[in-house]
């Protein structure tokens, strides 16, 4: 699938070319230039103005899940969206995060922050050492290898019962401080999930404008090809899927420290399923579209509540309706649709 | 500067090449010609490092590439504008350009890359006119241009290239072919695989004739242009034309 890349976000990690002199003319007013940005302005002051003006425990959990679901399609969009790779066990980093960190502060009674690395460390060795036969798979066979992979780790969360407690899950997680200072306030954490959250946009907004951003979507075009012009696929592969189950582990960190108790059923294979649904109704490719697919797919089950036992039939009625709609994802719909609504305005073509 | 000694490809149990030789000199353009199936692009892939598993000898400037992943051929100073030219379609051709450096980027030797880049757009000036579009926006000739301004960007001392008259314009052809030939003037050393046996034998220096996996005839380019046996099979003029001395 030949995706329109995001062209938005912060610029690559070269020195910017010079603009070759037959090139149309770049517009750079004000307004233009702070584009790539404006993503980032917006989510901060809407949590700026949440944070002074609302107060409502409901919504702030909600909003604090959002954040931790984008992290968990953001990281998984780089491996699917722009490499190309497909992970049908994401839910299994997320949940190697989670219980790094649980059996850490429970067990053994690590201060949270302490832990952290750990907690990072472990799912990103393990993603390694998977990586590393499963990502020479190509196309179903890597999804079924990942998918494989991701129910060991479920059986291995609900069976190994001395350490992460088995069925009945391990509880008793403390909540998260730097020191004295308590992070477990609900707006406080929501500022601290969402922190992590614009920090892995720029980060993975980096990565994409660069050398080895290019070289992903390289891949995803063709392996071959990648290789020819100097790529070494199978590092570039592993890579990105060490980072990506980094991220999901940083995901599963802040999940275990918020909930306090985990379980294995929030990461068996149908949690992996909806983090590749976030991906594809966000919009592949496309690092704002994790925020949309995970808004919405973390905002639907909350607002069809009121269908009770309809509910999963509308849930899924919905995202059929989005993929027939939008089928290059959320992002890339809105962005269309604005385009077209703009021509009809000013009454012109495509501008060349 | 290249040496190629009993070259022997094999996809899977299927040899699709049976003991193959052939050399490329410094500064020489060499015109690899042949049907379809007759082995010529399995030669550039096995040269290239993406077909692992030959036999045989490969020397480049007298050391072997048995065994080389593809980075490491084209850190060596080879590269490869493969068949169908896989460009990459939803990249700009900034960006297609730029992946053409990958390695030297990693090296961080950005001023080299960007004198490269102009080098490119002022052999290539329709580059430079389309650096922002989607590459898959291109032209079939252009996207051609791209394909070989991508793999200079990588500063090869050997250009390998895969049938790059495929489905383009008799007049694109001349043009790419007039761009070879600039490039050979320049110092570049290039191998071309061509079923064009037109035009690859009018620039090249020497030839070759691959027949199912086996090099059948060899000489100046000039020659194989007058061979008889090439004429029939490649020039696309009746046997009987020649044989028979019909006027």
């Amino acid at each position: 699938m030949a995706d329109k890349k995001e062209r938005s976000g912060s610029p690559g990690q070269e020195p910017p070319e010079p603009v070759p002199a037959g090139a149309t003319p770049r517009r750079a007013g004000l307004g233009q230039r702070l584009l790539p940005y404006a993503g980032y302005l917006v989510v901060t002051a809407g949590l700026c103005a949440y944070g002074l003006w609302a107060d409502n425990y409901y919504y702030t959990q909600l909003l604090t899940f959002i954040g931790i679901h984008t992290l968990l399609a953001v990281g998984l969009n780089m491996v699917m969206g722009y490499a190309g790779q497909i992970s049908l066990g994401h839910a299994a980093f997320f949940g190697l995060g989670a219980y790094t960190t649980g059996a850490l502060t429970v067990h053994l009674s690590w201060p949270p922050l302490a832990a952290l690395p750990a907690a990072l460390a472990v799912p990103a060795l393990v993603a390694f050492i998977v990586g590393m036969p499963t990502l020479k798979l190509h196309g179903y066979y890597l999804g079924m290898g990942t998918l494989g992979f991701g129910m060991i780790i479920h059986i291995l969360f609900r069976e190994w019962t001395a350490l992460t407690g088995g069925p009945n899950g391990l509880v008793g997680i403390p909540v998260l401080s730097a020191g004295p200072v308590s992070l477990a306030g609900g707006k406080t954490y929501l500022f601290l999930v969402w922190g992590a959250v614009l920090l892995s946009f720029g980060m993975c907004s980096r990565i994409v404008h660069s050398r080895v951003g290019r070289a992903l979507s390289a891949i995803h075009f063709s392996e071959q090809a990648a290789a020819a012009v100097g790529v070494d696929t199978m590092r570039a592969k592993l890579e990105v899927f060490v980072f990506s189950a980094a991220l999901a582990a940083l995901a599963g960190f802040l999940y275990a420290h918020m909930v306090t108790f985990i379980s294995p059923s929030s990461f068996s294979f149908l949690v992996s399923i909806r983090i590749v649904a976030m991906v594809v109704i966000g919009g592949m490719a496309s690092i704002w579209g994790s925020l949309f697919g995970a808004g919405l797919l973390t905002l639907l089950p909350e607002w069809l509540h009121v269908f009770s036992e309809y509910e999963v039939m509308i849930y899924g009625l919905v995202l059929v309706v989005v993929m027939i709609f939008f089928p290059q994802g959320l992002t890339r719909g809105v962005l269309d649709a604005y385009e077209r609504a703009r021509r009809r305005k000013t009454g012109a073509g495509p501008s060349a | 500067m290249l040496e190629i000694r009993n070259l022997k490809c094999y996809y899977g149990r299927i040899r699709a090449l049976s003991g193959v030789s052939l050399s490329v000199d410094q500064g020489e353009v060499v015109s690899l010609i042949g049907a379809n199936g007759s082995g010529k692009s399995t030669l550039l892939t096995a040269i290239s490092g993406l077909l692992p598993g030959w036999r045989g000898e490969l020397l480049f400037e007298g050391e072997s590439l048995a065994g080389l992943p593809p980075q490491e051929v084209v850190a060596r100073g080879i590269s490869m504008v493969p068949e169908g030219r896989l460009i990459f379609g939803a990249l700009s051709v900034m960006d297609n350009l730029r992946l053409g450096a990958y390695l030297r980027i990693r090296k961080r030797d950005h001023f080299g890359v960007r004198q490269d880049l102009d080098k490119v757009l002022s052999i290539f000036p329709v580059l430079k006119e389309r650096a922002g579009q989607d590459a898959g926006t291109l032209s079939g000739g252009e996207q051609q241009m791209l394909a070989i301004g991508r793999a200079l960007m990588a500063k090869p001392r050997l250009l390998l290239l895969d049938e790059p008259s495929m489905g383009l314009a008799p007049k694109v052809v001349k043009q790419i072919f007039s761009t070879l030939s600039m490039l050979r003037d320049e110092g570049l050393t290039i191998l071309v695989v061509e079923q064009n046996a037109q035009a690859a034998l009018a620039v090249a220096d020497r030839g070759y004739v691959l027949e199912t996996g086996r090099m059948v005839l060899t000489g100046r380019a000039a020659d194989l242009l007058e061979d008889e046996e090439v004429k029939r099979a490649y020039l696309g003029k009746d046997y009987a034309q020649f044989t028979e001395g019909r006027a």
